[in-house]
Parts: structure tokens; sequence; C-alpha cells
């Protein structure tokens, strides 16, 4: 009985993975709203039983992709996998329109090129000095801390190792919890009352989660104005990080 | 019809794709440049177009909304296929990082800002910040 159960889950080991997806999804958001009042986002928490089931699969087998090393759990490996991945992400970009960015002013745009630079820098001067010298590896880490999308779809284009992607989700968590926790602390030093502000910490920051949670528990009528910019973030992360920085990356090292 | 809407976020991803790595060819990199950015583009290209033309029926529309929808869900089976355990070796760098990036972006934005206008945000006007919601909620 057992084992024609565990067959029928490695036969249909994509569907499954939406089943076990699902499960998780729920019980990040009871959590959220339970555990945390709202306070830490619905997808943040899911995402960090992701990665921490990811090291217990990873504990269990010794492989190299988590959970989905498990057979029982295969189907994981194919729906985070590059492809459903992309197809999921470019569907983001429906419905922002070019007019948008135009309302969000020069300064907007400033702070969305600032905002991906800046953030990859930092990344990419902590991994330089935690002795990371291969360009492809300070690129995904840069990357990650752009956003945790950004960080893996451009560790997968420049074929950056399992481990280095890894790194780069979460440096990209850690941003996005971080501004969830410390924007409404921060925002009266920063000036974070007015939705011009609210557009440019959008652009600066990216992480759509992040921004948007961070907003909602600083004053929820800036969310829309941070939201608005924050959404073109990752798009301009994916252009930028594995074309130009790349290549400027590897210009120095 | 739905698999309209899918198709078109298809064809947007391959052509995409397609683009990038003829990029990453004449470039001499062995890797897709922003192919992913580059279909983003063409899907807002795209729907735009059809839309002002009145021809992205709702069905199409949903097409897309629904792989919209499964962006979290993925990027979190996503994180429970990585190697986290080898990750955990170096988890320093991650937390550095992350930190270091929001640290710099937030001291940003008052400059980049500027001196900005007092008391603006009980002046936000109803309507727009309803358009903005609506726009927000249906993405």
């Amino acid at each position: 009985m057992l084992q024609s159960l565990l067959e029928l889950f490695d036969k249909y080991h994509l569907v499954a993975a939406f089943a076990v997806i699902g499960l998780t999804m729920y019980a990040a958001y009871w959590i959220s709203t339970h555990l945390t009042r709202g306070k830490l986002h619905g997808s943040a928490i899911a995402i960090i039983l992701g990665l921490a089931l990811a090291y217990v699969g990873g504990k269990l087998t010794g492989g190299n992709d988590g959970l989905a090393d498990i057979t029982l759990f295969t189907g994981l490996g194919l729906m985070g996998g590059g492809m459903l991945r992309d197809l999921a992400i470019i569907a983001t970009a429906y419905g922002v329109r070019f007019e948008e960015i135009r309302e969000a002013g020069m300064r907007g745009v400033t702070a969305l090129f600032a905002g991906v630079v800046v953030s990859f820098l930092a990344g990419g001067l902590v991994a330089v000095g935690f002795g990371y010298t291969d360009p492809v590896d300070i690129t995904t880490i840069g990357a990650g801390a752009v956003t945790y999308i950004v960080g893996p779809v451009t560790g997968a284009t420049l074929g950056a190792s399992s481990e280095v992607i890894a790194l780069s989700i979460a440096a990209g968590l850690v941003k996005s919890i971080l501004i969830m926790v410390v924007t409404p602390m921060a925002a009266r030093f920063i000036g974070l009352d007015n939705p011009r502000s609210a557009m440019i910490f959008g652009g600066m920051i990216g992480t759509t989660s992040g921004v948007a949670a961070g907003l909602a528990a600083t004053d929820a009528r800036l969310v829309p104005y941070g939201a608005m910019t924050a959404t073109f973030y990752t798009g301009l992360g994916i252009l930028l990080a594995p074309t130009v920085l790349f290549i400027a990356v590897r210009a120095i090292f | 019809m739905v698999i309209y809407g899918v198709a078109l976020l298809a064809g947007c991803m391959m052509l995409g794709l397609i683009i990038g790595d003829m990029l990453g060819h004449m470039l001499g990199i062995d890797a897709n440049l922003g192919g992913v950015g580059i279909a983003m583009l063409l899907l807002i290209f795209s729907t735009g177009y059809l839309k002002t033309r009145g021809k992205l029926p709702e069905a199409t529309v949903s097409g897309i909304n629904f792989w919209n929808a499964m962006y979290i869900p993925i990027v979190v089976a996503m994180a429970a296929s990585q190697n986290v355990v080898a990750a955990f070796s170096g988890g320093l760098v991650a937390l550095l990082g992350g930190a270091l990036a929001v640290v710099l972006g937030l001291a940003l934005v008052p400059v980049i800002a500027g001196k900005a206008p007092r008391a603006a945000a009980p002046n936000i006007p109803a309507a727009r910040t309803e358009h903005l919601s609506t726009r927000i909620a249906n993405r």
C-alpha cells in the first residue's frame, strides 16, 4: 500500500509538487496571520519554509537539490526549475505600463538604476570580502542582493553552482525580510511619508514583497506608489545583472 | 481562449530567450544575456499594443495572470530544491550582503528624493490612490 502510494507520487511528481507547495503556502500564510499578525509577509515565510525543507532534504540525502532529492518530492525540481520559473517571472510583467515609469519621474528611474547597482555592489563586495574570486560567483551573489529572483536567474544564466545560487537566494531573502521589519522604524529618518519618496523607496529597494509589506506597516496609502516602482526593479535587475554588471565584474576579476 | 494568453506569454519568452542567446553569441559569452528581461519587455509591449486595440479579452488575460499568480509558489518550489546545506557553510555572506544592500538602499532614499515636499502624504488624491490600488490588485 505504502509502496504503491510512493510510486504514485513519483509518477505524478509535478502534480504532487503543486499539492506540496500549496500546503506549504497555506501553512506560511497561516503562520503570517496568526503568529506574526501579518507583520512578516506570507510569501517570505513560505520561502523560509522552502529553504528549511531544502535543508532537511539535503541533510537526509546528501544531494545537491534539497527536498527534490527525496523521491517523493522530485516534482519540486521541475516546478522550481528554470523553465516554469522564468515563465512565471515574465508573466509578472503583465500590467506594467511605460506610462507608470514616466509618472515616477526621473528620480524614480534614477532610484531604479541606483537601487540595482548599489545592491549589486553591496552583495558583490561582501562576496569578494569572503574570498570569492570567480566573476560568476561574485555576480550571482551580487545579483542575489538585488532580489532573490534576480540572483538565481543570473546564476542559472551564467552557470553558477547550486551552493552559490542558494547563497544568492538567501541574501535576497535577508534583504526582503529586513525591509519588512526595518521600514516602519526607518520611515521617519528617510522621509518616507509621501508618494514621491515611496516611489523612490520602491525603486531603491525593489524586492516587491518586502516593499509592499514594509510600506503597509508604515502607511498603507503609500503601498501602491512603492509597489509601482518595485515591479520594474526585478526586470531591470534581470536585464542588467547577467549582462552589463557581469561584464563589469569580469573586467575587474 | 486561455491558451492564447499562455501562448502569447510563451511566445514572448521564446523570442526573448532567442534574442538573449544571440546577444550572448555576439558578445562572446556562452550565456543567455537578459533573455528573461527582454521577454518581459516584449510582453509589456505586446499586451499594451493588443489592449489599446481591444484585442485582449479577459480569457486571454487570465492565461497570463495564472502564471503571474504562480510566481511566488514557483519561487518557493525553487527555494525547496536548492542546495541550502552547502550554502550554510558560507551563510554569513548572505546575511552581510543582504543587510548591506538594505542599509545602503535606505540611506540613498532621501538623497535621491531631495527635499521632500512636507505634509504631502495627506494630500494624496483619493481617486488616484484608488486607481493605483486597483491596478496593483489586478496584478
